[in-house]
């Protein structure tokens, strides 16, 4: 068996047998407590407040005189950002408002999690492949391709129920774990960075579907000038959870499940100790025995899938009345910022999921209520990511005690002697 | 089970340079190979059988109407223009095969002249019985090609220093949406242009802070801060420049500028030298860059910084100071390349304008292995083909538009792969130095 670093690329991988820089920052993030994953959402929202308070007209107007009364600067500012979060609660968990009873009230929870299901599948994809130390920006392209997969299935290839549905699933997840799986085949066979290769696979998915949707036999529909699909045959439309007046529908039960599988994966599997092994220190693991690169394979495979299960999810529950190429919504770029809040774990991310659907679902509300733009979220949530990653940060802000065997930003002398003499 | 004695750290100071040892590598003929089934496929096998009759011609128009010099166009057959270059690329395929077997190299310039005369024989295929407007083309390719080339310009910088910089994406909307904002306040593009380079510069600030001084990744801190500039300019974008237009999204554009005397030289004078103040300035950074890198103390403080930051440190190099600087540098640089967005290409900013561009920079920075003067030609191809397929929609051409615009990233993913040459990253890029 070959060393990990093929001759031929040397930019993979350093030659050094401890773990590489990623595989250290993955264990900092994982090793995080839950604590700084607060505080990181409260300082992400406060600042997320600030820009609403920036941007608040009246704010603005009353400023002018804010010397003789800066009550009322204050006092807008106030309105301007408990209206922005009293609507985003309002559009994410309990309508309060409404009077036409709990049913209504609670539809928002529900939206919640509709929009949770995607980002929950795709997190986990990249979450699977965080553990082993990749990268897997790639979540845009394997949507895109299982969507395609599946929306063919499901729109023009018509069979009996229930058969139809389960066809369209697998045929779509085999499609994201291909597309997924070339990352994991070019990494093993030639080192090229999967950075690298899973953006460029993004837009060449995107491309690729953005022509089978103009090109009539492929995607079209039949009939059609727009670059769209024609609407899934009622068989191979996800059947609905709660009945009609909620979007919620199976995939959350399937994403439920796909969370309980990534744990048993990760933590009661022999494939899941190689993948864990490897994220540890892929040297270590080689010396052990352990195939890595068929393990860098096998990872992008399975986070290829389950990241496909998002793209089918889109099109056969949410846009069931057919998709275009704008269909993952940003879901695959979101995913990263699921994964990294929920510390790579299957039930972090299925609870970061949750809270970002949340982000989501509030975002409109807030919107058509406060006229707050839902771009937003996308501040908060990059925010969220980058006091997450790190963690020096927000204790520094908090002036939280660093604690024992997590990363030290300052590490004491000996330390760092010892470091040296290596 | 070779990994074993290298456990010590030892091994880690090896950088992966030079090896002594013959490889026989037959990527390069495969690849030419490839091309070439390719180029008989389309030429002779689909042919253009939507063009009825006779021997199809390409007509490249070589001057525009208000030259001076006027240059006959150039007509070529199709029947024999393609003959003739598939017959030079079996030439040159049997050649590489030739070099491989005597574990040569295949040089630069015969991949060069593989791949420009598989774009001839490509465009007069794709083109047959139409007229090429080569001045438009050529110029509209260095057009779309310059947010491209700052953007590539800083990316080598910053890597060539040991920081990753996925964020030129984030830096180009940056600088797009500032100079839109300050050109339009200040009603100066050249405000505008300074303003993008600050952006620019800010973005870089966040790269640096979080991946030199909190040791984050550099890859997150990049992905992260690409999300931050498209929700913060959206989110501006939104609630203050649609409602204002006329106060904040309105800049004055920049004048395209014949040089005099140069603008006359046939062919090139229209392409290079009727453009507008931004096209000129990267053509000063491009030396600015190149001339720096490899010619300055600065350059080869630089590069030791990215390659071996802890020989570097040994001398007395302040690695941190340097990084740090060097990369605020390349984001001022790819802020720049932002303001031809709204300075001189659009007019006015919108939502998610740049629309990919800085990953097509970052992929002109690893094909161009991380030298300015070969990202810059990299750039300059991705630019050509995406220009290429928007003359080729006019014209009216067989191939699907989306195939030509993923061009640049399968090439990258070909480059990455080790297909074209080993792509080798500066050796100490992505990783933070902590000082002992």
């Amino acid at each position: 068996m070959s060393t990990t670093t093929s001759p031929a690329t040397p930019a993979s991988a350093p030659e050094t047998p401890a773990a590489p820089r990623s595989n250290q920052i993955m264990k900092e993030i994982l090793g995080g407590s839950a604590a700084i994953s607060v505080l990181a959402v409260v300082l992400a929202l406060i600042a997320g407040g600030i820009l609403v308070i920036l941007t608040d007209e009246r704010v603005a107007e009353t400023s002018g005189y804010f010397f003789s009364r800066p009550s009322d600067t204050l006092g807008a500012a106030w309105q301007a950002v408990s209206g922005a979060y009293t609507a985003l609660f309002r559009g994410s968990i309990f309508n309060y408002e409404t009077d036409r009873g709990f049913a209504i009230a609670i539809r928002p929870l529900l939206e919640t999690l509709t929009f949770a299901t995607p980002l929950i599948a795709a997190g986990l994809g990249v979450a699977l492949a965080f553990r082993v130390g990749l990268f897997n920006i790639g979540g845009r392209g394997q949507m895109l391709i299982a969507a395609a997969a599946a929306g063919y299935v499901g729109a023009y290839v018509p069979l009996p129920p229930v058969i139809h549905l389960v066809v369209a699933l697998i045929v779509g997840i085999i499609g994201g774990a291909l597309w997924g799986g070339i990352v994991g085949l070019l990494k093993a066979r030639t080192g090229a960075h999967e950075v690298i290769v899973t953006i460029m696979l993004n837009y060449i998915a995107f491309y690729l579907v953005s022509f089978l949707l103009r090109t009539p036999g492929a995607l079209q529909a039949p009939g059609q000038n727009n670059p769209k699909s024609g609407p899934m045959l009622e068989s191979a439309q996800y059947p609905s959870l709660l009945g009609p007046q909620y979007n919620l529908d199976i995939g959350f039960i399937l994403v439920i499940v796909a969370t309980i599988y990534v744990w048993y994966l990760l933590n009661r599997s022999a494939m899941g100790f190689q993948f864990r092994a490897v994220g540890e220190n892929p040297h270590a693991a080689q010396v052990a025995g352990i195939n890595v690169k068929s393990v860098y394979v096998k990872v992008m495979l399975i986070a290829g899938a389950l990241v496909g299960l998002a793209g089918v999810q889109q099109v056969l529950g949410n846009f069931t009345g057919g998709f275009a190429a704008g269909l993952d919504a940003g879901i695959g770029f979101d995913a990263i910022t699921v994964a990294l809040l929920g510390r790579s774990k299957p039930w972090g991310v299925f609870f970061a999921g949750i809270l970002f659907g949340a982000l989501k679902a509030g975002s409109f509300t807030m919107q058509s209520a406060e006229g707050i733009p839902v771009d937003i979220v996308l501040v908060v949530q990059s925010f969220i990511v980058l006091f997450i990653a790190a963690p020096p940060l927000v204790r520094a802000i908090f002036r939280l005690p660093t604690p024992d065997g997590s990363f030290q930003w300052r590490k004491p002398v000996i330390a760092r002697k010892a470091e040296v003499s290596k | 089970m070779t990994a074993a004695p290298a456990t010590t750290a030892s091994a880690a100071t090896t950088p992966g340079g030079a090896s002594p040892i013959v490889v026989r590598s037959w990527k390069a003929p495969i690849a030419f190979a490839i091309f070439t089934v390719i180029a008989i496929l389309l030429f002779f096998i689909v042919g253009r059988p939507d063009l009825d009759g006779g021997n199809p011609t390409t007509i490249y128009r070589l001057s525009e109407a208000r030259d001076a010099i006027q240059l006959p166009p150039l007509t070529l057959g199709l029947a024999e223009t393609t003959i003739v270059v598939v017959i030079l690329m079996v030439a040159a395929t049997i050649g590489a095969f030739l070099l491989a077997r005597a574990a040569v190299r295949v040089p630069l310039w015969l991949t060069t002249i593989f791949a420009v005369l598989f774009l001839v024989g490509f465009l007069t295929w794709a083109a047959a019985g139409a007229t090429v407007p080569m001045i438009g083309l050529l110029a509209g390719a260095l057009t779309v090609s310059t947010p491209l080339i700052f953007g590539s310009l800083g990316g080598v910088i910053s890597e060539r220093v040991g920081v990753v910089n996925i964020a030129i994406e984030g830096q180009l909307l940056g600088g797009a949406f500032m100079a839109a904002m300050l050109g339009t306040l200040t009603g100066s593009p050249y405000v505008g242009l300074l303003g993008a380079m600050v952006a620019g510069a800010l973005v870089s600030f966040v790269l640096a802070a979080f991946a030199i001084k909190y040791f984050v990744d550099q890859v997150i801190v990049g992905v992260v801060l690409n999300v931050l500039v498209l929700g913060l300019t959206s989110f501006l974008y939104s609630t203050v420049m649609v409602p204002n237009a006329e106060t904040f999204n309105s800049p004055e554009k920049f004048e395209r500028i014949a040089i005099p005397l140069l603008s006359e030289i046939p062919v090139l004078g229209p392409i290079l030298f009727r453009q507008t103040v931004i096209v000129y300035l990267m053509y000063l950074a491009i030396f600015l860059v190149w001339f720096g890198l490899f010619k300055t103390r600065w350059g080869l403080r630089l590069r030791s910084v990215g390659e071996h930051p802890t020989a570097a440190d040994t001398v007395g190099i302040n690695v941190r100071a340097t990084r740090f600087w060097n990369v605020l540098l390349a984001g001022a640089i790819v802020g720049g390349g932002g303001a031809f967005f709204t300075l001189a290409a659009v007019g006015s900013f919108g939502k998610d304008m740049t629309n990919g561009a800085g990953f097509i920079a970052l992929a002109a920075v690893i094909f161009g292995r991380w030298d300015p003067i070969r990202a810059t030609l990299a750039a300059l191809l991705f630019g050509f083909a995406t220009n290429l397929q928007s003359t080729l929609s006019i014209v009216g051409s067989p191939v699907p538009s989306e195939f030509m615009l993923m061009l640049p990233y399968v090439v990258t993913i070909v480059a990455v792969a080790g297909f074209v040459g080993v792509s080798r990253p500066p050796a100490a890029s992505g990783k933070p130095y902590m000082k002992a």
